[in-house]
């Protein structure tokens, strides 16, 4: 354009001119998180709202594989810690450290979908399909909407991971790692819910 | 051409959006005026078929809600919203330009339906949604619709919600964080205000009613039962998700209009807002009520006495604020120096027909009156009062009163007030009589009623009041043109407003204020008992200033998701994925691209 | 700038470690609880209390709500608040009318 930068724009941009004194991408993140708890919250209801209204089976108890499960929400945490430890180690510049953890939370995210695959051809198996009945129907929308979720981070994550063995990450785009981070960490909260609803509470 | 493709540009999108939405907006008075012909005759009318008759009800009300009045307002959003903080963009221009770019394909999609019959080897051109503009499960299941009508309507109502999460979230970000020093939250415009309580809105209820059709979209195409009772589903939860968005949307629709007259009142009684901060907060209050009372629309579902108690209750709260804001406004024309421009006659009309709606809405609160009402003209009399002579009179009057900004030039006064009495005069005749045809037992959306029901005359009242504003809608659009080629030119403040978008040139330039200006008070640009204007702004900017160029990729992004929707609709998997592999595209070039804010 | 000075103040690598022990504790005390007959009866509200724990250390600590700037807090509180309110009312909707029905 026929305008050249000012340094009030590039400071705009770090979020030192905001009015509220914050990152603008990081207030539209969280605007963003709140906005899938509604969408989550849908879900949700409706799988409670149709619990036990199933009219054939299989039912919840007669599938749900609770030590599995288990194992995928360990996963599924300890995911959320190694994205901790990346984001702490592109804040304090240790980019070696930074793309280690990147990609252990990225392996992470990878073997949960993995087990989530399994699971779903388990329980096909078992004769729970999609359209069976509103257990089946339910469960899936919800979890693969979750595993939707997980696809999108893993994906996220790689993509910084690929950045930053580039060397085009660094502890100046330590914002992007963090929004990341609230991302990957929002959906672990997600599933620490579905968790308890649908696999502990049966 | 190109410019405009590419453009980030909000005073742009904001040109972009209100023409679109303005065309979509002579559609759905087009399909309205053809739904009064029919209905001008009983006992089978001017011989619109049934289904025609459904297809013209259904788009009629999801064109006005979602292509017109929404974007309506989204176009003062972007115009208005960053003049008004003193700012010189959104604070995601890129994503902005994507709302657009999203909201004009996805309404295109939905249109598409009117000719693309012989496409699904129908027998009949027009494959329009045609299961009302809720679309009540079961009506929508594959049993009772096979065809693609309501495909259209759940896509493309899917593809518009992400339009205005996207705006949602920026419009948050640019009013709480772009905003000049010194514009403290209590400073901000009564329109910035409620355009903020608005996008709070949007971002939560958008993801409800993104559930409800992602759920219907499963019914419809993977064979599952969410809504259908053969397999154990409940049509009842399809309402409650329905209008768990449904009713925060009413108030998404209106409150930027309560914003727009709570501009347009003040500057033109030459006084102050009457009590500012109780507006503002009166508005807050109004959203999170509007969030605890969506069954009112089911009480004829059978809720049982509880429910059917706690959301009159809530209802009748909602009232409450609203009132407080009405005193508000007539406490705001109470001894001012009142001129009557056009602008003006639109906001007064606003408050009178407003009232009107709000005591209807009332009605419908109390569940046993409710219950003879549901289903009725009364209640389309009540919708109309609401939406058109609020949300729509008070577009009109922000149209009026913001015209000259974002053109540069003056509206006809003579040419506007013929159309603001014609509007009224036909709105009355259209909305009234409907309140007497409804509880003269009238159902809506019925194609011809019979003549021994007894409201013939009522009926042919409303279709002359319909085409009234029809009448008064084209002089409207003659007067937008007119100014194309017998151009007044504005000044900066033709109004005398106090606001910051008075302050800078009409139409502004593309960087909006020379120097950022530093704000002292909520009425800047006037002089009152505490304070003295602020000075001028200079002429040319002291230093260049910068202006992000161009980005192809929000428009290329937005391209995919109707492909992918024309790959669903068809059933056709690698359409769907061509469409996917356009949206990844185009997110990772955007995310790469260097764009400099 | 200072938000995240603040945040490395507060929360080191062994609070993110103590954080996932404690995350991961509870996870065992929820699946064991789930196998333990005696506790059937008040399954439901301990582990609803354990998983709302859960949620609030990652949102607390790893999202680092409790170091940040109270108004992401509320940006985030706000709509999970609602959509607690949703699910609660739509439970009590249904199950109410359910037992409505049937006279219970």
């Amino acid at each position: 354009m026929a305008y050249n930068t000012s340094e009030h724009a590039a400071a705009v941009a770090h979020g030192h001119a905001t009015s509220m004194g914050l990152e603008s991408r990081k207030m539209a993140f969280w605007a963003f998180i709140g906005s899938e708890c509604l969408l989550f919250g849908s879900l949700i209801s409706t799988y409670l709202v149709y619990k036990g209204h199933s009219l054939t089976g299989p039912y919840p108890h007669e599938v749900l594989n609770i030590p599995f499960t288990s194992f995928s929400t360990f996963d599924l945490l300890m995911s959320s810690l190694a994205m901790v430890l990346a984001l702490a180690a592109v804040q304090r510049g240790d980019m070696k450290q930074g793309k280690i953890w990147l990609f252990v939370t990225a392996l992470l995210g990878l073997i949960f979908l993995f087990g989530q695959y399994w699971e779903f051809s388990h329980f096909v198996r078992e004769g729970l399909g999609l359209t069976t009945n509103l257990f089946g129907s339910t469960f899936y929308v919800l979890t693969g909407t979750h595993g939707a979720h997980v696809t999108v981070g893993v994906i996220w994550l790689l993509t910084l991971w690929v950045q930053a063995l580039r060397g085009k990450l660094g502890p100046q785009n330590a914002l992007t790692v963090e929004i990341t981070g609230l991302y990957w960490h929002f959906v672990d909260v997600v599933w620490i819910v579905i968790f308890t609803v649908v696999y502990l509470i049966q | 051409m190109k410019s405009w493709l590419t453009t980030t540009d909000h005073k742009r999108i904001g040109l972009l959006y209100f023409w679109t939405a303005f065309i979509f907006f002579l559609v759905g008075g087009l399909e309205a005026v053809i739904i009064r012909a029919q209905l001008i005759k009983p006992d089978g009318g001017l011989g619109v078929s049934a289904e025609t008759f459904n297809q013209l009800f259904t788009m009629h009300g999801t064109t006005m809600v979602f292509l017109a009045l929404m974007p309506l307002s989204a176009a003062f959003f972007n115009f208005i919203i960053p003049l008004q903080i003193g700012a010189r963009d959104v604070a995601f221009p890129r994503l902005n330009a994507f709302s657009y770019w999203v909201f004009l394909l996805g309404g295109l999609f939905i249109n598409a339906s009117f000719i693309a019959g012989p496409l699904f080897g129908a027998d009949r051109l027009s494959v329009a949604p045609d299961a009302g503009w809720f679309g009540y499960a079961n009506l929508t299941s594959r049993q009772f619709s096979p065809g693609p009508n309501v495909d259209f309507w759940l896509l493309g109502l899917q593809i518009l919600g992400i339009a205005s999460l996207a705006a949602g979230f920026n419009f948050i970000v640019t009013i709480l964080n772009m905003r000049a020093p010194g514009m403290r939250m209590l400073r901000l415009p009564p329109f910035t205000w409620m355009t903020l309580i608005t996008q709070f809105l949007v971002i939560t209820a958008f993801p409800v009613i993104t559930v409800a059709l992602v759920l219907l979209m499963f019914d419809r195409f993977f064979g599952t039962h969410f809504f259908v009772p053969q397999g154990g589903g409940d049509p009842i939860l399809w309402q409650h998700l329905f209008w768990m968005f449904g009713h925060p949307e009413v108030y998404i629709l209106i409150l930027p209009a309560m914003g727009i007259v709570s501009e347009v009142l003040p500057t033109f009684s030459r006084k102050p807002l009457f009590g500012y901060t109780v507006v503002v907060y009166s508005g807050v209050v109004i959203a999170f009520l509007g969030w605890s009372v969506w069954s009112h629309h089911m009480f004829s579902s059978g809720l049982g006495p509880i429910a059917d108690s706690v959301f009159a209750g809530t209802t009748m709260l909602i009232a409450i604020p609203t009132g407080v804001k009405i005193f508000n406004w007539i406490g705001t024309l109470w001894g001012g120096q009142l001129r009557f421009t056009t602008s003006m006659l639109f906001a007064l009309g606003f408050i009178a027909m407003f009232i009107i709606g709000g005591l209807s809405g009332v009605s419908h609160a109390s569940a046993p009156s409710d219950l003879q009402q549901t289903d009725t003209y009364y209640v389309v009399a009540h919708i109309h009062y609401v939406l058109f002579g609020g949300t729509i009179l008070g577009l009109f009057a922000g149209m009026y009163y913001w015209w000259p900004k974002m053109t540069g030039r003056m509206l006809s006064e003579g040419l506007g007030k013929t159309h603001f009495w014609l509007t009224m005069i036909g709105m009355n005749l259209a909305f009234f009589p409907m309140h007497f045809s409804g509880l003269l037992g009238m159902p809506r959306r019925i194609y011809t009623y019979s003549s021994g029901l007894g409201v013939t005359t009522f009926n042919q009242v409303s279709t002359v009041g319909a085409f009234l504003i029809g009448l008064a809608t084209l002089v409207f659009f003659y007067n937008l043109v007119r100014t194309r080629w017998r151009p007044i030119t504005a000044s900066n403040n033709p109004w005398e407003g106090a606001t910051l978008e008075w302050a800078i040139p009409s139409p502004p330039p593309v960087y909006n204020f020379t120097i950022i200006p530093t704000v002292a008070n909520r009425l800047p640009l006037w002089h009152t008992e505490r304070h003295a204007p602020m000075d001028p702004l200079p002429l040319q900017p002291p230093a260049p200033i910068h202006v992000p160029g161009g980005s192809w990729w929000p428009m290329i992004t937005a391209f995919g998701l109707p492909i992918m929707a024309i790959g669903a609709i068809s059933r056709t998997l690698p359409v769907v994925l061509i469409g996917a592999l356009v949206v990844i595209v185009g997110i990772y070039r955007w995310a790469f691209e260097p764009f400099e804010m | 700038m200072s938000e995240q000075a603040h945040a490395q103040a507060h929360a080191t690598t062994g609070t993110y470690l103590r954080v996932a022990a404690i995350l991961v504790m509870i996870t065992i005390i929820e699946v064991g609880i789930f196998y333990v007959p005696t506790f059937q009866s008040v399954l439901v509200p301990v582990l609803l209390f354990l998983s709302a724990v859960k949620f609030t250390l990652v949102v607390m600590f790893y999202m680092h709500l409790k170091f940040d700037n109270r108004f992401f807090t509320f940006l985030f509180g706000g709509p999970l608040l609602l959509a607690l309110a949703v699910v609660i009312s739509l439970l009590f909707i249904f199950y109410g009318a359910v037992r409505l029905r049937t006279g219970m």
